[in-house]
């Protein structure tokens, strides 16, 4: 197409070329069918059973999702999961603008500031959940020690029931706001001069700048940041797992927390199998929910 | 983009001069000086506070109010986890389990990157946000299964099987993406010089891939080095991950705060260093998926 030389070849040269190119990407189709979509598959067949690890497997139809559509515990969990992703998105998503703003001008050592900055990102989730786990400690933890040393009250934080939820989004915030940061950061760093120039000619003060050229110009980034750090939250287990087990109680008990009792605490495979599906369409529709708003943000756009 | 652009709140308005103008200049300077410090302090401090948990005697941990620098510092700490604990063993378990789960997926993920790349097949990456969506777990309990019956659970072939969920579908993203940017000139050269698609493959695209599989390479290590939840479901007591080892071994078994911060830190400072040569790809790695803005 490109050349002439390559016009002149046969059709089949090209189906042939197309093939080999099949070819090439052969090796990684059978491994994600063996690892990826086997499992996939085999968790709907699974979801159908009445099945113990350990012991025969009975096929009762649609009562595994039925059983959960009227348990308690999972419904909780449901609500558990939508409360921490709320924060766990809203809060990065502002803080992370915040910070691309700032990272976005120029100053001295700006470089190692912002790599600094992303540090959390990368670290191993257990090992900074760790680290949480001792600060949050309510008699020796350091983050009391700070409460109370500017007059606060101290706070029980992931032990008490009605803190535990917001204590770990501290955590997810603290992990994740950098990811918020670098999508928006390349946002910014793709905006046009011309409208700011006009906009200050005609005296706009610098929040309308930022309220009517700014923001409407980084929405499309922001959504993408929504959808990540959605998925990401609603996923979200190391951190959970290793600081609160779901506790006090069952107070922190995400659907994934709640997945990981049924599957390896219960070995109740079939109904975890059910979890898994319920919630992967929660994850499905929440990502197409927050596609459809993109949609909507570039029509605005256009 | 060179272009420097003015950020909201960025600069002084350049039509109002005289005195009153420095002072203002200074007192922004002060103020974005503290917004820089507020955001980049949370990081800071809490890499800080583990670093001097790790340094300190248990005596000096568990005091209140908390002793901050570490007088005098000690490696009894670092020296514990490694000779009490296995940290040794654990360490090379997760070299290994990473190590080869990063090659297999080179391996298999950037030829498909590559014919990804040139039959325009950009749909199949929807995969990948796919992938990205399922929760971990999800992909565990049938392959936990199928573990059980082919007699594999606890050992390592089992964790490098499962970690390939991981490093698999990053690198072909990684690939595709890259494969896509190099230019065709080259290759179709060599296709009409009559160089078949391997060869071009193998000698011309691949050379000029290098970078790109720099990035793949480091971006799948780090997520199967820092995953948990497969070690600690498969592994047994000696083929444990780090992360999972971290967590079993040294939370239940004692609950002494200076090695596990030690442990901590010999956990995820493999992580940051390798961080340090990708810091402008990182973000392609992590939103892999998640569709271009």
């Amino acid at each position: 197409m490109s050349t002439p030389a390559l016009a002149a070849r046969p059709a089949g040269f090209f189906l042939r070329r197309r093939r080999t190119y099949r070819l090439l990407t052969l090796p990684a189709v059978l491994v994600i069918a063996a690892v990826i979509v086997f499992p996939w598959l085999f968790t709907i067949y699974m979801s159908g059973f009445d099945w113990k690890i350990g012991s025969v497997a009975h096929f009762v139809g649609l009562s595994n999702y039925t059983g959960l559509a009227t348990n308690q515990r999972f419904l909780e969990a449901i609500v558990h999961t939508f409360y921490f992703t709320a924060l766990a998105v809203v809060f990065p998503l502002l803080l992370g603008t915040a910070a691309a703003l700032v990272f976005h001008r120029e100053f001295k050592g700006r470089g190692v500031l912002r790599a600094i900055f992303t540090m959390p990102m990368m670290a191993t989730p257990v090992a900074v959940a760790l680290v949480w786990t001792m600060m949050f400690h309510p008699q020796q933890g350091v983050l009391n020690y700070l409460l109370t040393s500017v007059g606060l009250p101290p706070s029980l934080w992931v032990y008490s029931p009605t803190f535990v939820i917001p204590s770990l989004v501290m955590v997810e915030v603290w992990h994740w706001t950098p990811l918020v940061m670098l999508i928006v950061l390349g946002g910014l760093a793709a905006l046009p001069t011309e409208p700011y120039e006009s906009a200050r000619l005609d005296g706009a003060t610098e929040w309308q700048l930022f309220r009517h050229i700014t923001l409407p110009l980084i929405a499309p980034f922001l959504v993408v940041a929504a959808v990540i750090r959605t998925i990401d939250a609603v996923k979200a287990f190391d951190t959970i797992y290793v600081i609160s087990q779901g506790g006090p109680g069952t107070a922190s008990e995400t659907i994934n927390l709640y997945l990981y009792l049924q599957a390896f605490a219960f070995y109740n495979v079939g109904n975890a199998s059910a979890v898994v599906v319920v919630f992967f369409i929660i994850i499905l529709a929440l990502a197409l929910l927050l596609l459809h708003v993109r949609q909507r943000t570039k029509w605005v756009a256009a | 983009m060179a272009a420097v652009v003015p950020a909201p709140s960025a600069g002084a308005t350049p039509h109002r001069g005289g005195q009153r103008w420095t002072a203002r200049r200074v007192l922004r300077k002060v103020g974005f000086g503290f917004a820089v410090l507020v955001i980049v302090s949370p990081a800071v401090l809490v890499f800080l506070w583990m670093l001097s948990l790790s340094l300190k005697n248990e005596l000096d941990n568990l005091t209140y109010p908390p002793v901050f620098i570490p007088s005098p510092p000690t490696l009894a700490n670092y020296t514990q986890v490694f000779e009490q604990n296995a940290m040794g063993l654990y360490f090379r378990n997760s070299v290994i389990v990473s190590g080869f789960a990063t090659l297999l997926a080179l391996l298999v993920g950037i030829p498909a990157g590559y014919g990804i790349a040139r039959l325009q097949a950009h749909r199949t990456t929807v995969l990948v946000l796919i992938a990205r969506m399922t929760p971990a777990l999800s992909f565990l309990i049938p392959l936990f299964m199928v573990f059980q019956f082919l007699g594999l659970n606890n050992t390592l072939t089992a964790l490098v099987i499962t970690h390939l969920v991981i490093t698999v579908p990053i690198v072909v993203y990684v690939m595709a993406g890259y494969f896509e940017t190099l230019p065709r000139e080259l290759e179709e050269a060599s296709l009409i010089d009559g160089g078949s698609v391997w060869t071009t493959f193998r000698y011309v695209a691949l050379p000029l891939a290098r970078p790109g599989i720099v990035v793949g390479t480091i971006l799948a290590f780090i997520f199967s080095w820092n995953n948990f939840v497969f070690g600690a479901v498969l592994a047994g007591r000696a083929t444990r991950t780090l992360p999972a080892a971290v967590y079993n071994v040294l939370t239940f078994e004692q609950l002494a705060w200076g090695p596990l911060a030690a442990a901590a830190i010999v956990v995820t400072l493999p992580v940051l260093i390798l961080t340090i040569f990708i810091q402008k790809e990182i973000v392609v790695g992590l939103t892999a998926g998640g569709i271009k803005a």
